[in-house]
């Protein structure tokens, strides 16, 4: 691999957009970039495109006097605007690179602001620092999360409750949790649920912002909740919404891999029952049954292929511990991101992933990954629509996964967790190396 | 074509849209929203600053420079100096498409260069990384341009992306090296980004190659940037019709044309808004006159080769032209008889670019279809009322930070196409020479025309007027469909494309028959038909 100073074709996107994608996830929220209008737009446009619903970023609409003097106006008439025509319960407001560079003191002007206005009939307002020339779009995503319940969270006596921290899935994925959660018999907490505001109905009335999302009266008591269970491989407790429950408050911090394959699933259910004292219900019970069999029926079309995974840290390390159980060898796992903890827990996964011949690189571009596709012939690759290109020029199957999926339809219901959304991710794989075979197959098979 | 569906007075709407603003807002907002009078076309309030926390569909000037001027030609290696996002968001997200002659020829179109800066970067300055950048980018490729974008950090921490240009283009020496001050700040929209690359393209690009260009009628298309393959639809009817396209601004484009764009003896303009700075500054430097065209519309398409027909003057090109449109016209025909009895008298509202909003309402027209509202995200008010108002537009603060370019007459290349004779004549025959009228003159009286329209006022049209289908980009567009009215997006055409030409045209039709006759609509109850709503009474009397 070649040592580059810029980067080509990058794996990663900017750490306001996480911010914003969190933000869309609390109930009667209106994200809110202090910048320039462009990020607004331009993180709108790109988050529309993957999930095919419409999201309003306010902006504070920086001009160059304010690039000069300050943000303080700006900030406070956004503020009061968005506040009028929306009428939100809640903004949750991140930075952007410009009013970074020039040293805004956010929480100070948003002081100001209520002294001014007076607190009562404001709009509870999240604050998250997310300049992205620090960290990518992964790393917002998690500020905006910790912001949100620090904001919110109180403590006081313990409820039969448990908090879940569910990371940048999808919104079929979020369903899918919430319905193994109630289906428990356990109350919970779910922050960010985007899984209605990202992925909703035709509206009956109008809505200036679309219904669902995390109660703010809910992540309320996520200071009272008996545990929280936090999806990430990488992420570390002084980031983590999870961490600041513990240390605050004592509310038992599980840190699990995103649940992808039996063996996290397993996990992920394990830790269910003993939370809430139930046994897994049956329905689940069945799904992994019909999972281990399908992993019988579909192996020998997909044992010892070799794949390139991509994408955010956390859905290639889980990605990749499926892929092993699966046969298949993620002979790269590769992302944008760099927390320095990739190796490390993906080792934990796959103990022997040097033997496999597994390599790891963090903080790398689609440039680094295609050189290394020459030298490792993948037989397919794994991660989002970006990879397109690559995949085109070297003719092999893209299995689309995770975000940004712009040049396909559904992405956003798109299952990847737990025994479900193993299913799925395993048919696709299974039948993409088969599609591939009746492709270059002279007689083409037409019966298996 | 005559309007099939009268307009209901819209004052009431007017009302009812900035009734929500604050007073100071509802101010603001009621001079960009104007009632038409084609007759006595009234004032609109453009190109002002949106108002902080009312969400505009407005972009930066780093996304009008890089994403649009200089985006689409495909030889140009455009590094981007600043954090990761801008250059990820610009990434093959304007469906600009190419086609390079050869397949080994340079392409980097499907590239996203970004110097990545990180924190250090921003305390410590970018400029040693964007010249390690630079060199890697040659070593790569060994370019022939290689453009730098200023984003907003670069102009914060002083990094001089210009004196790193030079410096690297010297040391590099068979590779022009030019940089954009374009950071997101600077000017109210994208169109603050236009202007910056026309001025970059124009000082660093056009002129730099004197070879004299072949052909007898040599034209440049200025503002046509290939959005799915409209440029490549142009250029099958101009060389039908024996018209030799020197260089396109900058659809489907090459470095080496853009500079040799001087040898063209006119310069034909599509987005007036985007490009008309490039149109004046060659007719001062290099005596070339411009003139405003249409390709997006069969009969505008047809109006346009006449006039340029008429430009040149030669009686050969006039026959060609014409057996051109006569070849191209019955085709057309037959698919708007197909459409229309299904289109006829559906209403539509554009809201978009700086140029698109006027085009489309031809094609709608083609269709029988009544535009009841329309208005530009980033244009200034010479393109809703015509250049005639540019001496009375005042300069604000946003736009005197736009360098405006000292042009004049170029010693050796300035040479008239046209005499002061030849101009004024062809003028009297109704050929607008240097000029535009803009979209107003257009559109039915007390049609509404809305500058910047934010997203709570679109959604109230929605409301009010019902619209068979609504035009404008991915921002809106799910939110027009949650209402149960398409959207057809006119940056990206959802994918679809070409629509200029005649070929184009026909695609139009079709794609908006399947829009707006579509049987899911079916399926999805529009708020107002529901139950009563706050919305005017319908008082569409077809005629």
């Amino acid at each position: 691999m070649t040592a580059k100073t810029a980067t080509q074709n990058a794996c990663k996107l900017c750490t306001p957009l996480g911010a914003c994608l969190a933000f869309r996830g609390i109930e009667s929220c209106v994200p809110f970039l202090h910048g320039s209008q462009g990020c607004a737009t331009y993180i709108r446009r790109y988050l529309i495109s993957h999930y095919k619903e419409p999201i309003d970023i306010a902006s504070s609409n920086f001009n160059e006097e304010t690039a000069v003097f300050g943000g303080s106006h700006n900030l406070k008439l956004g503020l009061k605007n968005v506040t009028q025509q929306y009428k939100p319960q809640v903004i949750g407001i991140a930075t952007t690179c410009l009013s970074e560079t020039i040293g805004d003191d956010v929480p100070m002007i948003l002081k100001e602001y209520k002294a001014i206005m007076g607190e009562a009939d404001l709009p509870a307002m999240i604050f998250a620092s997310t300049p992205s020339y620090s960290g990518s779009h992964i790393d917002g995503f998690h500020a905006a999360v910790r912001s949100a319940v620090k904001t919110f969270a109180t403590g006081g006596a313990k409820k039969n409750m448990i908090n879940l921290f569910s990371g940048m899935i999808s919104p079929a994925d979020i369903r899918y949790m919430k319905e193994i959660l109630t289906d428990f018999g356990m109350p919970f907490m779910l922050l960010p649920d985007y899984s209605q505001t990202l992925d909703g109905g035709p509206w009956a009335e109008y809505h200036r912002i679309p219904p669902g999302g995390t109660a703010t009266s809910a992540i309320a008591e996520s200071g009272c909740a008996s545990a929280s269970i936090e999806f990430s491989s990488t992420l570390e407790a002084s980031k983590s919404a999870a961490g600041y429950l513990e240390s605050e408050f004592g509310v038992e911090r599980h840190q699990l891999p995103l649940p992808i394959g039996i063996k996290a699933s397993d996990r992920f259910f394990a830790v269910l029952e003993a939370l809430s004292g139930q046994p897994m219900p049956e329905k689940y019970e069945d799904e992994r049954r019909r999972l281990v069999d399908a992993y019988a029926d579909g192996h020998k079309y997909i044992f010892g292929r070799k794949a390139i995974l991509y994408g955010e840290e956390d859905l290639v390390i889980s990605v990749a511990a499926f892929l092993r159980e699966i046969g298949v060898t993620p002979v790269l796992c590769a992302s944008g991101g760099k927390s320095g903890q990739m190796k490390k827990r993906l080792l934990e996964l796959v103990p022997d992933m040097a033997e496999q011949g597994i390599e790891v690189r963090e903080g790398v571009d689609f440039v680094d990954i295609e050189h290394e596709a020459e030298r490792l012939q993948p037989d397919m690759l794994i991660g989002n629509s970006k990879g397109f290109t690559m995949s085109k020029k070297h003719e092999l199957p893209l299995i689309r996964i995770g975000f940004p999926i712009h040049d396909r339809f559904g992405g956003q219901r798109l299952h990847h967790l737990g025994y479900r959304g193993t299913q799925e991710l395993f048919d696709r794989i299974v039948n993409t190396v088969i599609e591939e075979r009746q492709k270059s197959s002279p007689i083409g098979y037409t019966y298996m | 074509m005559e309007a099939k569906v009268l307009i209901p007075d819209p004052s009431r709407i007017k009302e009812e849209l900035i009734n929500k603003y604050p007073a100071k807002v509802a101010k603001k907002r009621s001079k960009s929203i104007v009632i038409n009078d084609p007759e006595t076309v009234p004032e609109v309030q453009a190109n002002v600053r949106t108002v902080p926390g009312i969400i505009t569909q407005r972009g930066c000037s780093y996304a009008g420079c890089k994403g649009v001027v200089l985006g689409p030609t495909r030889d140009i290696v455009n590094i981007v100096h600043g954090p990761i996002g801008c250059s990820f968001y610009a990434w093959l997200t304007r469906r600009n498409q190419t086609r390079p002659e050869k397949p080994t020829d340079e392409n980097y179109i499907t590239y996203c260069f970004s110097t990545d800066m990180q924190e250090e970067h921003v305390v410590f300055g970018g400029e040693k990384k964007l010249k390690v950048a630079i060199q890697e980018a040659y070593d790569l490729f060994h370019p022939k341009a290689i453009a730098i974008f200023s984003t907003c950090p670069v102009g914060l921490i002083g990094d001089d992306v210009h004196a790193a240009s030079r410096e690297m283009k010297e040391k590099l020496g068979d590779c022009n090296v030019f940089g954009f001050s374009c950071e997101g700040y600077r000017g109210v929209s994208q169109s603050a980004g236009h202007h910056i690359a026309n001025n970059g393209v124009f000082k660093h690009m056009v002129g730099n190659n004197n070879t004299p260009a072949e052909g007898k009628f040599k034209l440049n298309l200025l503002g046509e940037y290939n959005i799915g393959g409209d440029a490549f639809e142009i250029e099958r009817i101009f060389e039908k019709c024996g018209i030799t396209l020197v260089a396109s601004f900058s659809g489907n484009s090459t470095v080496r044309a853009i500079e040799n764009a001087h040898m063209a003896d006119l310069n034909v303009i599509l987005c007036h808004r985007s490009i008309n700075y490039m149109g004046d500054m060659m007719e001062v430097k290099y005596g070339i006159p411009w003139m405003k065209v249409n390709f997006v519309g069969a009969e505008s398409s047809a109006k346009s080769l006449r006039k340029i027909a008429e430009y040149f003057g030669d009686e050969e090109l006039k026959a060609r032209i014409e057996a051109v449109i006569a070849e191209e016209t019955p085709k057309v025909q037959a698919i708007i008889d197909e459409i229309r009895p299904r289109t006829e008298g559906k209403t539509a509202m554009l809201f978009v670019g700086g140029s698109r909003a006027h085009h489309y309402q031809d094609l709608f027209a083609e269709l029988g279809m009544t535009t009841l509202a329309a208005g530009y995200e980033f244009a200034h008010r010479d393109d809703y009322e015509g250049r005639e108002v540019l001496p009375k537009i005042k300069i604000d603060a946003d736009s005197k930070n736009i360098e405006e370019l000292k042009v004049s007459a170029d010693p050796e290349l300035y040479k008239p196409r046209k005499s002061e004779a030849e101009l004024e004549e062809l003028k009297a025959k109704g050929l607008e020479i240097n000029g535009y009228e803009g979209m107003m003159k257009q559109m039915q009286k007390k049609s509404l025309v809305i500058d910047d329209v934010s997203h709570y006022e679109s959604e109230k049209l929605i409301e009010l007027y019902k619209p068979d289908i609504f035009c404008a980009g991915i921002k809106e567009k799910y939110v027009v469909q949650k209402m149960g009215v398409p959207l057809k997006q006119l940056h990206s055409y959802d994918y679809g494309g070409p629509y200029t030409g005649f070929e184009g045209a026909i695609n139009f039709y079709k794609d908006i028959d399947r829009m707006v006759n579509n049987p899911v609509w079916k399926l999805i109850k529009a708020p107002w038909e529901k139950e009563e709503s706050g919305s005017l009474e319908a008082s569409y009397v077809t005629q």
